[in-house]
């Protein structure tokens, strides 16, 4: 049986090879297998190497001495015989490798924290060959690195990987890699122009990186037994050839967040074709399946102490994209979209992939309710509105990251961070100082030093020039972060997945959101009188009356988060960006709530110095005392065309405020759903757990290894997460009512 | 019916799951005539404080959930939403003008002639009976139970769903006789559709705490899932649909 032809066999267009050949699949969930046995015996192992790496302090092996690359390991293997899909990132699984190209200190330091010291013959080769890191701090100005060290510009990726780049894993499954290195040679063949400009050389040499990634991805490949110069020829090459691809990726960059892209309905295609024609079984399709998102469980990363306080529990960020609708009218759901979500049945609950619903009002009832159904039991889901993306995104974008939309193979970003807004507001009071340090990190302002109430007016102009003057800065300092990553750290096979003409979006994000939104409101409905230390410095509050806070679907405050929003969106698009880039902004902040907390003084809203941010775009926890769907609604009211880089929410309920039995709760949670996003909510996590067993778990994780909560736009594992994180998640508003 | 009449609310819940069928926008009426021992909302009894608003504005709040409401729909507890009969019943009008399934759970406790209009207005009735045994009831409410019972037979004979709302406490109501005579009475009502056995928690404790009013079921433990178990089976002995948390 031949695929529909079309424009996809003479361009690399994968989506018109799904459209043209997918097929929908509107049923239940009966057809799904369960875990074969060799499925199961494989998990048992994986799980046996998890917890060798826990009681091994998080981390299980690493190799110090090899610089990795595509190619730079020998095959690994967890079980030979028993493996399906194979391939991982070095020798043996869960070894972690060290990747330098980002930041050579980055390395040492991680290697110290697990008692490991850097091989001399790598540190030799560094002391030749500069870091992205390296580039960046050459060229920091002062400004950048104290605005970096009080924490008011954060979480920059200046040391490591910048990730949140999707390579067209599909491509080499549908092309094999030889067409993808012929197409990649006659592009470079025709860049060539008048005027040799430093955009043109910048190309060509990138063009030439990505056509040798390419070359040595086949070599990975055969090193396994594989040739995949050629197409693939059935579901389970189909799913291999992908996975190399993927492998590639994470053998060669320890981004910050590595997502898989879209894959499933695509591999579908592949699926129905072999069960058509008698070739598999929908229990050896599960099988493969299951294999292959066991791999995905098993993406590691050496990581600083750093960088796991600030997102922690050991995050990856696979994050597959699941569902949505087609720009015709059909969804894109199908029997793969199912077999995904059901690994988490076969093999239980994980934070990994992240597993990410592209929810539309068009999705049919039966996946709806099968996801819902899954959430409940493993709060290992998230869901975006399809519906809000589709108009900008088309029909075949995935999510870098947590919620930040692109398509596939024809766009990238440049990951930013955030910019932590709460302690914009005290610049704003404080004339430009810091209000733990009290140096001058922002620009010498009039502070504010009077007595009397703060005036909303007053204060908001000066912030107004505080975020003039942040925005500015911002942008400026990821230039120089993406100007050096490309230089120094270049992200040769996932580019080389990518068309060559793409879109770049300067991926700026922000921290503290209903921090602020409730501090302006208290200034504005509220009496807030600034306490000030001997130095002058406004430290605390005093907060006389009551005033709305943001999630209770109150106009007053849900209006002035729209305006923070906006406001400062606005002013990230007066400056000028790297390579063109468009300028988009988060609300996201992973876990790094605790820690820009930590680092944030004293409040206006009456949140104490030190006192950790709501995650995303959450209200504050305990603010919103008007049940869950008002606090939806005022986060499902902020504008998605002001933050398209995505806003997220993390829900949390308990079973029995969700209804009385599996059925209420289930179609009680798409009720949820489809109500938040019909209102324009862009992102929701949602856990179904009760507190008692997260504090259960606090005390015994040896009984919850595979216990996943949804933190802001990813899954961990609970027992991973450090105790202060811990106790953060417990501490948010659990919807309790019942 | 008047869409200005004002009447007292104590909160509101955007999302209520478990007071009748789907997702439903829960409005708590401030003021209740009883004094139940194990009442979750005691702050709700006071008749004359709460927040003063009208059923225009009540409607027009509420509207703006209506995405999420689809499924389910608005009810109105309490307190006693029966207590404020002229106000409930414009609230009810003014959703059943918008097409929203609306539902009213109450004791009983509002004499007929006072609050009929209203509960022919709601689409369904979740209606509390304490205890089919009066003394019990009298010791649970401090209070004549008899409203609830003429208020079932009104519905039965008027029309319209009603749902049994009945809270299962060791040592008052978490007893099989007690299931038996309840599953006896209630098997001749046509309008009945369901029995929700609601267990005892004590949750609404720190409120009580907090009012400095004392709580006398502090010692009393919530009843075991085998002995709602037991209690289910009873009723449904009688042909009843019976539900409880899971």
């Amino acid at each position: 049986m031949e695929f529909k032809t079309g424009k996809w066999n003479r361009h690399i267009d994968v989506r018109d090879f799904i459209v043209r050949n997918y097929t929908p699949y509107d049923g239940n969930s009966d057809f799904l297998a369960g875990p074969s046995s060799r499925s199961l015996k494989l998990w048992d192992e994986v799980k046996d190497l998890n917890n060798a790496e826990r009681n091994n302090g998080g981390v299980l092996d690493i190799d110090e001495k090899t610089i990795s690359t595509i190619t730079s390991h020998a095959p690994g293997y967890i079980d030979r015989e028993n493996e399906d899909i194979v391939g991982i990132q070095t020798d043996a699984p869960l070894k972690r490798a060290i990747m330098p190209y980002g930041g050579i200190r980055t390395v040492r330091t991680s290697l110290e924290a697990y008692g490991r010291q850097l091989d001399p013959e790598v540190e030799r080769v560094f002391k030749h060959r500069k870091t992205h890191n390296d580039g960046v701090f050459d060229a920091y100005t002062d400004e950048m690195r104290k605005a970096r060290k009080s924490g008011i510009i954060t979480g920059l990726p200046d040391s490591y990987g910048r990730g949140r780049i999707i390579g067209d894993y599909r491509r080499v499954a549908l092309y094999g890699a030889d067409y993808l290195i012929k197409e990649k040679t006659a592009a470079k063949d025709r860049y060539v122009f008048d005027i040799m400009s430093e955009d043109v050389i910048m190309q060509r040499e990138e063009l030439s990186e990505q056509i040798a990634a390419l070359k040595e991805l086949k070599e990975m490949a055969a090193s396994y037994g594989f040739d995949i110069s050629n197409p693939a020829t059935d579901v389970k090459e189909a799913i291999q050839w992908l996975y190399f691809g993927y492998l590639a990726a994470i053998k060669e960059q320890n981004g910050a967040a590595m997502s898989l892209g879209r894959v499933s309905t695509f591999l579908d295609i592949y699926a129905e074709r072999d069960l058509a024609e008698g070739k598999y079984t929908e229990e050896q399709i599960q099988e493969f399946v299951d294999h292959f998102v066991m791999k995905l469980r098993m993406v590691r990363f050496l990581r600083t102490p750093a960088y796991d306080e600030l997102f922690s529990g050991d995050p990856t960020w696979v994050t597959e994209a699941l569902g949505g609708v087609g720009i015709d009218g059909r969804h894109m759901v199908t029997k793969m979209t199912f077999r995904f979500l059901h690994t988490l049945e076969n093999l239980g609950a994980a934070p990994e992939p992240n597993m990410t619903v592209l929810w539309s009002e068009k999705l049919p009832e039966n996946f709806k309710k099968y996801a819902a159904g899954l959430s409940i039991k493993t709060s290992s889901i998230q869901y975006e509105n399809d519906d809000l993306m589709r108009p900008e995104y088309g029909d075949d974008y995935g999510i870098a990251c947590c919620v930040s939309p692109m398509r596939i193979g024809k766009q990238m970003q440049f990951f930013g961070a955030r910019a932590n807004l709460a302690k914009a507001l005290l610049y704003a009071l404080n004339g430009g100082k810091d209000e733990k340090s009290g140096e001058q990190v922002g620009p010498e302002m009039a502070a504010i030093l009077s007595e009397s109430p703060l005036s909303f007016d007053e204060v908001w102009r000066k912030y107004d020039q505080i975020c003039n003057w942040l925005s500015r800065l911002y942008i400026n300092t990821l230039n120089i972060i993406h100007y050096m990553h490309d230089k120094y750290c270049y992200e040769r096979i996932q580019m080389a997945l990518h068309d060559e003409s793409i879109l770049r979006t300067s991926a700026c994000g922000l921290a503290g959101f209903s921090v602020v939104v409730d501090s302006l409101s208290a200034i504005k409905y509220a009496k807030v009188k600034p306490v000030r230390n001997e130095a002058g410095l406004t430290t605390d509050f005093i907060i006389e009356g009551d005033y709305p806070k943001f999630g209770n679907h109150d106009t007053r405050s849900d209006e002035i988060a729209r305006a923070v929003v906006e406001h400062f969106m606005n002013k990230l698009r007066k400056h000028r960006t790297y390579r063109g880039s468009k300028p988009t902004m988060s609300i996201l902040t992973i876990t790094s709530n605790v820690v820009y907390g930590k680092k944030t003084g004293a409040t206006p809203d009456g949140r104490k110095a030190g006192e950790p941010f709501a995650p995303g775009a959450n209200p504050m926890h305990g603010r919103d005392s008007n049940g869950c769907v008002a606090s939806m609604l005022s986060v499902a009211s902020l504008p998605f065309e002001f933050s398209q880089d995505g806003i997220s929410y993390t829900f949390s309920i308990v079973p029995d405020a969700l209804g009385k039995s599996q059925k209420q709760r289930e179609d009680n949670l798409v009720s949820l759903m489809d109500g938040y996003f019909a209102e324009g909510g862009h992102h929701i996590n949602v856990n179904v757990i009760n507190r008692d067993v997260l504090l259960d778990a606090m005390d015994h994780p040896e009984l919850y290894p595979q216990l996943t909560i949804r933190v802001s736009g990813y899954a961990v594992n609970f027992i991973k997460l450090s105790r202060e994180q811990q106790l953060d998640v417990i501490h948010r508003t659990f919807h309790t009512r019942f | 019916m008047d869409k200005n009449t004002v009447g007292r609310i104590h909160s509101f819940e955007s999302f209520g799951a478990v007071d009748g069928p789907g997702v439903r926008f829960v409005v708590f009426f401030q003021g209740c005539p009883l004094r139940c021992l194990y009442c979750h909302n005691p702050d709700s009894w006071d008749m004359k404080s709460g927040r003063l608003i009208t059923a225009n504005e009540l409607t027009q709040e509420i509207l703006r959930y209506r995405s999420f409401i689809k499924s389910g729909g608005v009810t109105l507890s309490g307190g006693e939403p029966l207590a404020q009969p002229e106000f409930a019943e414009a609230v009810l009008e003014m959703l059943r003008e918008n097409k929203i399934h609306t539902a009213v759970d109450t004791s009983g406790c509002i004499p007929l002639s006072r609050c009929k209009n209203a509960v022919d207005k709601a689409d369904l009735l979740l209606l509390d009976i304490k205890s089919i045994n009066p003394d019990i009831a009298k010791k649970i409410t401090s209070s004549e139970m008899s409203g609830a019972l003429k208020l079932l037979d009104y519905r039965e004979q008027a029309g319209g769903k009603v749902w049994i709302r009945h809270v299962l406490v060791p040592g008052l109501t978490l007893d099989t006789e007690q299931a038996h005579r309840m599953g006896e009475f209630l098997s001749r009502y046509k309008c009945v559709e369901k029995v929700e056995l609601l267990p005892f928690h004590k949750f609404g404790e720190y409120k009580w705490e907090q009012l400095g009013i004392e709580y006398t079921l502090a010692d009393v433990d919530a009843p075991k899932h085998s002995e709602v178990a037991e209690m289910r089976i009873i009723l449904e002995e009688y042909g009843l649909e019976v539900s409880t948390t899971v």
